[in-house]
């Protein structure tokens, strides 16, 4: 097997300096019922190529973003990853290393996370950011919860259209406390207002309004983004008290649904309310600028039943590709992208509008807006994946949530628009 | 002693005492050799254009009903330069690739790069999660034999590929047992037992589930003794679950665990058990068959997925038969005619969604990866050499070291620094000696139950001569504290990239991000 390098005569040696005649000897206090009888119910151990040609098997059987003309995107986002980010997360130093618990030897990533909480907070508009959470549904619930310590308050308003997965994962987490709600109204019961920019159907909202709201009920407001690219076009979201959401779009794979990427920002002053890691600078004892996990005391391996939160692991490798990526964008390249994508998404807007039997719902939109179709949505979606065509998100029996990226070519648009005509004709 | 560990006592960092160095270091910048110094990102040169090229732009008028953003702040810097910046930080961290990291409870193993590879296949990265089935049946199936391997390799039946990390399991896993209790009217069992030998995740996670947690004493025996757990049981009415780490973070099997499961489950009471330490197990011995009713496994301990600095973990959660109904959705489910999907059709008992989408699926993939290299056969041998590595260093080091709980142990050992402390070494200092000797620490004290703890976990994948290095390092330091050299283990590390660091500091007065200088002025 070619990831144990004991050799035979090793295991001998080193059971006679232990004093066991055999390895079961070591295993005396587990009960005799929970030993397998000989081998678990998997296949014996296979070489590379073996298991090379079982996983191509499995990934040939699906149909890539890549293999087609691809217009979904409901949280989720089909975007070019430059070449660079994928070999330097690749690096074994980055790779393969654990939780920077032990500073003096982890400067790499404590270093990166420290710019990458310095990015998020510039792109956000905040001032001070985390070191990642597990992805855009559970940071909008983890900031909901933030909220209610923040307020102490139980009561929590959603403004516009929610990612119906966000939503129902913040319903999960609620359901652990009887006495929290979702209220219809602000009110002097609400803990926060959670507003999502662009929302589910790629509306924009008046953020200024909602901020006077809370301000009126003494509430907080919380901005959730499930696509951080559009930060790179529309105002930052500065007058929230907390803005999260999803940053797969920068650096990441689509990965059928994970690693992504939460992301967490706020004011300084929430900050020993805020859950997750924290990055922040100091000197070493040549008074040398270095880089070290801190705040602890809000985090569960030392405060245990009294944490923020109980994360632990998240997503560091997930920051670093963000990190990187955004790195090569830069300022003018993350504008330069996001407004492509808008351009984009203008395109097939206008392609789209022009069919007959569709049309564009969406007053404002920034890369992704809903189309309203003259047959039910769900069948023209499997009608176009019969053509190779993955056309979008059903929000409605009639409506078709459709995105465009800088990956979408005109060539796309046409091919979209003349399988659709056929389906709708 | 061997030349290999000899104690080098020459100050060995390369920015001091060195007069033409110190000389110049300012100037110049205090790169030296392979030791490269690299400024923040936003510090740097800044380039007049991207380090990308992207498709010229129209700019017509936007359609968001909203301005333009205007300056972000963000650094500007071309290809090459990013490169270097990221390959120079990447040289100052260490990670399993550059040596020995017998981190306790951590599971720091060998990631294999075939993983890597197979992650990367068009057909698993450039998928959509919310794709139509028909066109994502490779995963969907890849993901139901994922489902089926951890069953038989926990004997719990019902497996949730969901949870995004071992904590994230937790949660998906005592949340699944309120939903039990709720449906079953027991409202009125708000306590969780957990021992206070455990991962700080667990009292936490109960808290998120909105229980109370009950602490059992553990600091006699580093074990769960029957007695103290019918103290902490009580008539158990109020009792929903008790959450155990098995083998426990003392790196022993609980013995009397037949006896206390039996007392639990007759109090209407479930066994969490945080599958951490599962690779004493896999292959060997089923949780399910040892009475545990939920456990989550950790794919980057158990099955090799990188730990990435930080993330992305994955934290899969098995559950018997009768929670099944209560668990997370979706789930990857085979219909009659052989063609897989995501099941909601658990909707109305389960808990819920715990995640945006089904899961972190690239782990998924490497995890398998793993389980196929392996085989029954691999797996069994992994646990049971990660045991013998455990037992040797142990049976290595328990005339230098405290040995505060006789063994045999499992997949990891502890020891404390009992000998050495009243001679003013700590376990800190030892700890920081390792890395001088460019091994990393173990896990330092942690578990709480003792002043001092040391637990050390060297996995399956070490070389007895990387172990037996670890070994004469250890002594090296036991035998010079007992000749009375202690000065020098204070001041390591030396030769790091830093020295010890001020964190004290960085948490009274927290820097957590860059700021240009002209706003720095105004603060």
């Amino acid at each position: 097997m070619r990831y144990l390098p004991l050799t035979h005569d090793n295991r001998m040696e080193m059971l006679e300096a232990i004093g066991a005649k055999s390895v079961d000897d070591l295993y005396k206090d587990v009960p005799k019922k929970a030993f397998i009888t000989g081998l678990a119910n998997l296949p014996l151990h296979k070489g590379e190529m073996e298991v090379e040609k079982i996983l191509s098997d499995y990934a040939n059987q699906n149909h890539a973003a890549c293999d087609g003309p691809f217009f979904l995107g409901a949280g989720c986002y089909y975007h070019h990853v430059p070449a660079t980010v994928d070999y330097v997360i690749q690096r074994s130093e980055f790779l393969t290393a654990y939780t920077p618990y032990q500073p003096e030897i982890a400067q790499g990533t404590l270093q990166v996370i420290f710019e990458y909480q310095t990015m998020i907070a510039m792109i956000t508009g905040m001032e001070i950011a985390n070191a990642s959470l597990y992805d855009g549904a559970t940071a909008m619930a983890e900031a909901a919860l933030m909220a209610m310590r923040l307020t102490r308050r139980n009561g929590i308003v959603l403004k516009g259209a929610p990612h119906p997965h966000y939503k129902e994962v913040l319903e999960s987490y609620m359901k652990n406390f009887s006495d929290v709600a979702l209220q219809g109204q602000v009110s002097e019961e609400t803990a926060c207002v959670i507003v999502q920019y662009p929302d589910f159907r790629g509306e924009l909202h008046d953020l200024k309004a909602i901020r006077k709201e809370c301000d009126a009920a003494g509430a907080k407001m919380v901005v959730v983004v499930n696509e951080i690219v559009a930060l790179g076009m529309l105002p930052a979201p500065d007058m929230a008290d907390i803005v999260c959401g999803e940053a797969q779009s920068v650096g990441l794979a689509m990965s059928f649904g994970g690693p992504h990427l939460g992301f967490m920002g706020c004011r300084a002053e929430y900050v020993r309310q805020m859950p997750g890691r924290l990055c922040g600078e100091t000197v070493d004892a040549d008074g040398r600028r270095s880089f070290v996990l801190t705040l602890s005391t809000r985090e569960q391996h030392i405060r245990r039943e009294k944490a923020t939160s109980n994360i632990c692991t998240n997503q560091g490798l997930c920051a670093l590709a963000f990190t990187v990526h955004m790195a090569l964008l830069g300022e003018g390249g993350f504008k330069h992208l996001a407004q492509l994508n808008h351009e984009r998404a203008c395109h097939l807007a206008d392609a789209l509008d022009k069919l007959e039997g569709v049309s564009v719902v969406n007053k404002t939109f920034f890369n992704e807006f809903v189309v309203k179709l003259s047959k039910p949505a769900r069948d023209v979606v499997d009608a176009l994946v019969k053509k190779g065509i993955i056309a979008g998100y059903p929000v409605s029996e009639h409506e078709l949530l459709v995105t465009a990226t800088e990956m979408t070519s005109a060539d796309d648009i046409k091919t979209l628009c003349a399988e659709l005509a056929g389906v709708l004709a | 002693m061997s030349e290999v560990v000899k104690l080098n006592t020459q100050n060995t960092n390369p920015s001091a005492h060195d007069p033409v160095f110190e000389k110049y270091a300012a100037k110049i910048g205090a790169t030296r050799a392979l030791m490269q110094e690299e400024p923040l990102l936003f510090e740097k040169e800044q380039a007049d254009a991207p380090g990308v090229d992207l498709p010229e732009l129209e700019r017509k008028k936007p359609r968001t009903g909203l301005a333009i953003r205007d300056n972000i702040g963000l650094p500007q810097i071309k290809e090459p330069e990013v490169v270097r910046h990221f390959v120079r930080l990447s040289q100052q961290n260490y990670s399993i690739d550059t040596g020995f990291f017998p981190l306790g409870s951590c599971t720091m193993k060998h990631n294999p790069r075939l993983n890597e590879k197979l992650a990367r296949l068009k057909g698993f990265a450039h998928l959509h999660p919310m794709q139509p089935t028909a066109t994502t049946q490779g995963a969907l199936g890849l993901m139901y034999r994922l489902q089926n391997y951890l069953a038989d390799l926990s004997g719990l039946p019902a497996v949730c590929l969901t949870p995004a990390a071992g904590a994230h399991g937790e949660l998906a896993g005592m949340m699944t047992i309120r939903r039990a209790h709720e449906a079953h009217g027991n409202t009125h069992k708000k306590l969780v037992l957990v021992p206070d030998s455990a991962h700080g995740t667990n009292p936490a996670t109960a808290i998120m589930c909105g229980y109370q947690t009950k602490t059992i004493s553990t600091k006699e025996t580093g074990k769960l003794t029957l007695e103290a757990f019918k103290e902490a049981l009580g008539d158990g009415h109020d009792v929903a679950a008790m959450m155990v780490t098995n083998p426990n973070t003392c790196g022993l099997f609980e013995p009397e665990i037949d006896k206390i499961v039996e007392l639990l489950h007759k109090a209407g009471a479930y066994f969490y058990c945080d599958g951490a330490n599962f690779n004493a197990l896999v292959g060997k011995i089923r949780p399910g068959d040892f009475g545990v009713d939920v456990m989550h496994f950790n794919l980057h301990k158990t099955f090799s997925t990188p730990h990435g600095g930080g993330g992305p973990g994955s934290g899969p959660i098995g559950v018997c038969e009768a929670l099944r109904p209560y668990m997370p959705v979706p789930e990857v489910v085979r219909d009659e005619d052989d063609t897989y999907r995501l099941s909601m059709d658990r909707e109305d008992t389960s808990l819920g969604r715990l995640k945006g989408f089904q899961g972190q699926f690239g782990m998924h993939v490497r995890a398998l990866t793993y389980m196929l290299s392996h085989g029954a056969d691999g797996l069994k041998q992994v646990a049971e050499d990660a045991v013998l590595n455990a037992n040797y260093i142990l049976s290595q080091l328990k005339d230098d070291y405290h040995v505060p709980f006789a063994g045999p142990c499992m997949h990891e050992c502890l020891l404390t620094d009992k000998f050495q402390k009243d001679a003013g070494v700590t376990t800190s200092d030892i700890a920081k000696t390792l890395i001088e000797f460019g091994i990393h620490p173990m896990t330092v004290y942690f578990p709480l139950v003792l002043q001092g703890t040391m637990l050390i976990e060297p996995t399956e994948t070490e070389t007895k001569e990387s172990i037996d290095r670890f070994i004469a390092i250890m002594k090296m330091v036991a035998e010079k504290v007992r000749g009375g050299e202690t000065d020098i283990f204070h001041d390591y590390p030396l030769s790091s990239p830093r020295r010890r660091l001020d964190e004290v500091t960085a948490a009274r007065h927290p820097k957590l991000r860059w700021s240009a200088a002209k706003d720095q002025a105004a603060e």
